[in-house]
């Protein structure tokens, strides 16, 4: 081989790149374990408003379709799973069984590096919790 | 060939592999082997065969100092020398080289010449194709980036940062990320001018519209597994991070358009090292570019440089003696 | 030059339309005026060459060895071990067309297998049939074809249908070189003994009488004398002319198409001038008599067969370092090829001008300078004694030659030398000069009568820029400093654009170029009255 110096710099130079994600949990650390997300309280029931394969995946559509249908059409009535009705509301309905933002929503959605702008408008409840014990406290 | 055979077959092949992975994987079941065994063996074909590939370049000596110069040359010190089109050092001939692989400087350059009655030519500076060029690069390599999401824990920050940037606009939920747009439209765009532009449709060849394609076919994929047919992205990354740790998982249900993506990624790796997207370790060794104009400062070796039969001034001299003396030149031998 | 077969400029049908047939099913038809004719036997076989033989492309029967296809195959192989450039230009070619309209020969001709892309492919299709596996199991899908004899004819037309300019390797991603593939090309057709005669003749005529026109020593000293008369004609004063003399500082080299005919010869007049008004030390040679390599039209072993002189001639006389002429590919393999075949020149020394001390550091190692380099050098230091003035009746445009362009990077040089000694100079058009610079047409071997269509054709985007700046500046001088320049350009210029006249430029130099115990000039070096002189001429007549 000729240049090999050159070469093999550029060929590890390669293969440092596209391996990446063989090597930085070994050099960086582990990868962390999926997250383990907060089961609601089983007394509120065990389903939610729609089959949990497709809330783990869509559940995004789902509530910007709520948005558009309780905020332009002022309809608030959602027809779920097993024709069950719900308040279509996010603090309301959602909130009411998962509770913590940080325990559910965002354990994931750090995992998978998304940001969602729910909570640009919407408070969620430990937050607001909180928020009203330091303001008591003052 | 004619072209439009050739654009239909890589659209058939293409399509063929996209029935592949929803036959495989929706009708047969066969998650672990498009979750995890073609994918391994992809990467490992991509891995071995391009590095096979430069080291098959390398072993090919280069003979001779052919810098194409493209502006003045280092000469009298009071001459301005360009130094980056006309390297001297091998400093100059880095940057040269960066300018050329991070900004496709050549391509830059680029002229059209247009034939008018006269017969006359005019040129006119033409940019279209370093900029479908440089959007379809750089849009691809954010997608890459972009997707290290699914094989860190945590994400690191400037993944995060490329996501966020990328999705600067927020339309859509979930955010459409602009590279996206730009991907596809880039990818459109090379695709009709090699369609369109007749010179560049009577050279194309099915391996130049397959690689495309194929691409294009990624790109859509994954667009509609973001936007249309969402997945459980969180399952997503479980099984990434399990084949990079060689403990992969294989989620049961992921939807096939998700696998449908994965087996196009792994076709796409698996190709590259036996076609021309090798351009991108090969322009790095291109011996035009990555070699410093200085040759007749810096003698330049050539391995295999063998002794030749030559006509020595001896026999010219045993030639021509008789007359060299008749008109009084010196020779050596009387 | 028969310009008498050719429609009038005008009427040249130039036709970008690609054929109904896809470019592997397209014949190649020799048509008269579009090739060249084919090496005469004795210059083959003077080179000890492959099958000597008589034949014509014209004929079915190209009268080839039995094996010829195994010899092309076998050396193929051999090449893509030995160059790195030809075995990656042969991968990694993504076909985006960025080239195509680069190369003069398209643009002036159309041919779509003129476009650098398909010149390359003719060869890259037979490489992936017999070099990559999806070549051997996919064939034609993935470009890939057998090697038979239409393809070689194909090659034989083709690969003697490009310049070697690299103008399309400027534009190129990657770099991707058509000269190099075309040396490759017809180094392999040289195997089997396909080779023109314009290249061999020069080639056998080098390497037995030192220059490519087959003077012998005696020849030359007549030619040389003859100038060494006119200068006196011109000047009064009788010039030296050192040949072959031992211990000299410098040894002179220039192409040989600079003493054997107009308008060369002014130049090499222009060289014996400024060499005599300098005082410089130096001789010429008759055994290393030529700077021009026709080698780099055949093969790199007879690049470095015909470039040894240079060296070995130099070594012989004793001299400290190297002056080269005006010559473009020439300058190719003085600069890119001459010190890593013939060198290390150690015997030599570092190039200093002994007139402005003035180091020649870029040529540190192959002790081989331009002169443009030296002129250049010696005006900015006001060492001679100029009067443009003289020139006035020249209004100058300067075509950079390909590869003193884009495989040397001298480009500001010669362009300091004529406006030194030029008052009236103007640049054609951007993306026809410099580093963008076109070809005349007929480098690279392709200069011959035979070929004449194919030359106007590929000289068009040269001599369309010529024609701009006649147009707007009155041009009428068409600077080079080539040897194939000249001679091609001149019929190039009766063609496209007949009041313009071609020069080198030391002819304009010496035109200059004031004299020590000169008489008054009245006419330049080609004879024509100096401007304000027209008169007393006539006076004189009466």
């Amino acid at each position: 081989m000729y240049n090999a110096g050159k070469v093999i710099i550029g060929i590890l130079i390669f293969l440092g790149l596209f391996t990446y994600p063989i090597w930085s949990p070994i050099v960086l650390g582990k990868a962390g374990p999926p997250p383990q997300l907060e089961k609601p309280d089983p007394a509120k029931g065990k389903v939610c408003v729609e089959a949990t394969d497709y809330m783990r995946s869509t559940h995004m559509s789902l509530l910007n379709n709520w948005r558009d249908w309780v905020v332009r059409d002022g309809n608030r009535i959602y027809t779920g799973l097993e024709g069950k009705k719900y308040n279509m509301s996010l603090q309301n309905t959602c909130l009411d069984c998962h509770k913590s933002r940080e325990k559910f929503c965002d354990r994931c959605h750090n995992y998978v590096n998304v940001s969602p702008r729910c909570w640009e408008c919407h408070i969620e409840p430990e937050y607001k919790q909180q928020q009203a014990v330091a303001w008591r406290s003052k | 060939m004619n072209p439009w055979y050739s654009v239909l077959i890589s659209l058939f092949i293409v399509i063929g592999l996209v029935l592949i992975a929803l036959i495989g994987v929706g009708s047969i079941g066969l998650n672990s082997l498009f979750g995890v065994y073609i994918p391994y063996v992809a990467f490992a074909v991509f891995i071995i065969g391009f590095i096979w590939r430069v080291v098959e370049w390398a072993r090919a000596p280069v003979p001779f100092k052919i810098p194409t110069t493209g502006g003045q040359g280092k000469s009298l010190p009071w001459m301005k020398h360009e130094k980056l089109d006309s390297p001297f050092t091998t400093g100059q001939v880095i940057v040269r080289m960066l300018l050329e692989v991070f900004l496709f400087r050549s391509l830059f350059r680029n002229v059209k010449g247009e034939l008018r009655g006269g017969p006359r030519l005019t040129f006119a500076s033409s940019k279209w194709l370093w900029l479908f060029g440089i959007l379809f690069h750089y849009s691809f390599l954010t997608i890459v980036l972009r997707h290290l999401r699914f094989f860190t824990e945590p994400v690191p920050q400037w993944v995060q940062l490329i996501s966020s940037l990328d999705g600067f606009f927020e339309i859509l939920v979930p955010t459409f990320f602009l590279t996206d747009a730009a991907f596809l439209l880039a990818a459109t765009l090379l695709f009709l001018r090699r369609v369109v532009i007749p010179q560049v449709r009577y050279i194309s060849l099915p391996n130049d519209y397959f690689p495309l394609l194929l691409i294009l076919g990624i790109g859509i994929s994954g667009i509609l597994m973001r936007q249309v047919f969402h997945v459980d992205l969180e399952k997503v990354k479980e099984l990434a991070i399990g084949l990079a740790a060689f403990s992969p998982t294989v989620p049961k249900e992921l939807g096939s358009v998700f696998y449908v993506h994965l087996f196009l990624v792994s076709v796409l790796a698996a190709y590259i090292p036996w076609s021309k997207i090798m351009h991108a370790a090969g322009v790095f060794m291109s011996p035009t570019r990555n070699m410093a104009n200085n040759n007749r400062a810096v003698r330049h070796i050539n391995p295999w440089n063998y002794p030749v039969k030559v006509h020595t001034y001896e026999e010219y001299e045993d030639d021509f003696r008789a007359k060299m003396k008749e008109v009084g030149l010196p020779v050596d031998k009387e | 030059m028969s310009l008498e077969g050719l429609p009038k400029p005008e009427n040249l049908h130039i036709d970008f339309e690609a054929p109904q047939t896809d470019w592997m099913e397209t014949p190649t038809t020799f048509r008269s005026g579009t090739f060249s004719f084919p090496a005469a036997p004795k210059n083959i076989k003077y080179m000890g060459m492959a099958n000597p033989r008589e034949w014509s492309p014209t004929e079915e029967d190209w009268k080839l060895p039995d094996n010829w296809r195994q010899i092309i195959l076998d050396g193929l192989k051999e090449r893509l071990e030995k160059f790195r450039s030809f075995r990656l230009f042969m991968d990694i070619c993504v076909r985006c067309g960025a080239c195509a309209d680069k190369c003069h020969f398209f643009l002036g001709g159309g041919d779509p297998k003129n476009m650098p892309v398909l010149r390359a492919e003719l060869l890259r299709s037979v490489y992936r049939k017999d070099y990559t596996l999806a070549g051997k199991i996919l064939g034609r899908m993935v470009g890939a074809r057998d090697l038979d004899l239409k393809v070689l004819k194909e090659w034989f037309y083709y690969f003697y249908q490009c310049t070697e300019c690299r103008r399309c390797s400027l534009y190129c991603p990657y770099g991707i070189d058509t000269a190099e593939i075309t040396m490759i090309g017809r180094e392999l057709l040289n195997l089997v003994g396909l080779n023109i005669n314009w290249v061999q003749e020069p080639v056998a005529n080098c390497f037995r009488t030192g220059n490519h026109l087959g003077i012998p020593p005696h020849g030359l000293i007549d030619m040389w004398e003859f100038c060494v008369d006119d200068i006196e004609n011109v000047t009064g004063i009788r010039v030296d002319l050192p040949v072959n003399r031992k211990g000299a500082e410098i040894l002179m080299v220039t192409p040989s198409g600079d003493y054997f005919a107009d308008p060369g010869t002014y130049t090499f007049m222009g060289y014996l001038m400024l060499f005599h008004e300098l005082g410089l030390d130096y001789t010429w040679s008759t055994y290393a008599s030529e700077g021009g390599n026709f080698g780099l039209f055949t093969s790199h072993e007879t690049i470095k067969r015909l470039n040894a002189k240079i060296y070995a001639e130099a070594k012989r006389l004793g001299v400290k370092w190297i002056l080269g002429g005006e010559c473009g590919h020439m300058w190719r393999v003085i600069h890119q090829y001459m010190d890593t075949m013939n060198g290390p020149a150690d015997f030599l020394e570092v190039p200093k001008s002994p007139f402005t001390g003035t180091v020649f550091e870029n040529a540190r190692s192959s002790k081989m300078v331009h002169i443009t380099e030296f002129t250049s050098d010696l005006i900015k230091h006001g060492k001679l004694n100029l009067d443009p003035s003289r020139n006035d009746k020249v209004i100058a445009t300067y075509h950079d030659s390909c590869n003193t362009a884009r495989a040397a990077g001298l480009l500001d040089e010669p362009r300091y030398v004529i406006k030194a000694v030029c008052n009236n100079f103007y640049e054609m058009p951007e993306n026809t000069i410099r580093e963008e610079t076109f070809c005349c047409g007929g480098g690279a071997g392709l200069g011959n009568d035979e070929n004449i269509e194919m030359r106007m054709r590929g000289g068009f985007p040269r001599a369309n820029a010529v024609n701009y700046v006649r147009d707007e500046h009155g041009v009428n001088r068409l600077l080079c400093m080539c040897a194939i320049d000249r001679a091609t350009l001149t019929a190039l210029m009766h063609y496209w654009a007949p009041d313009v006249e071609v020069g080198g430029i030391h002819e304009l130099v010496a035109n200059a170029l004031i004299m020590k115990g000169e008489d008054e000039r009245k006419t330049d070096l080609r004879g024509e009255p100096l401007p304000g002189m027209e008169d007393m001429e006539e006076e004189e007549d009466v």
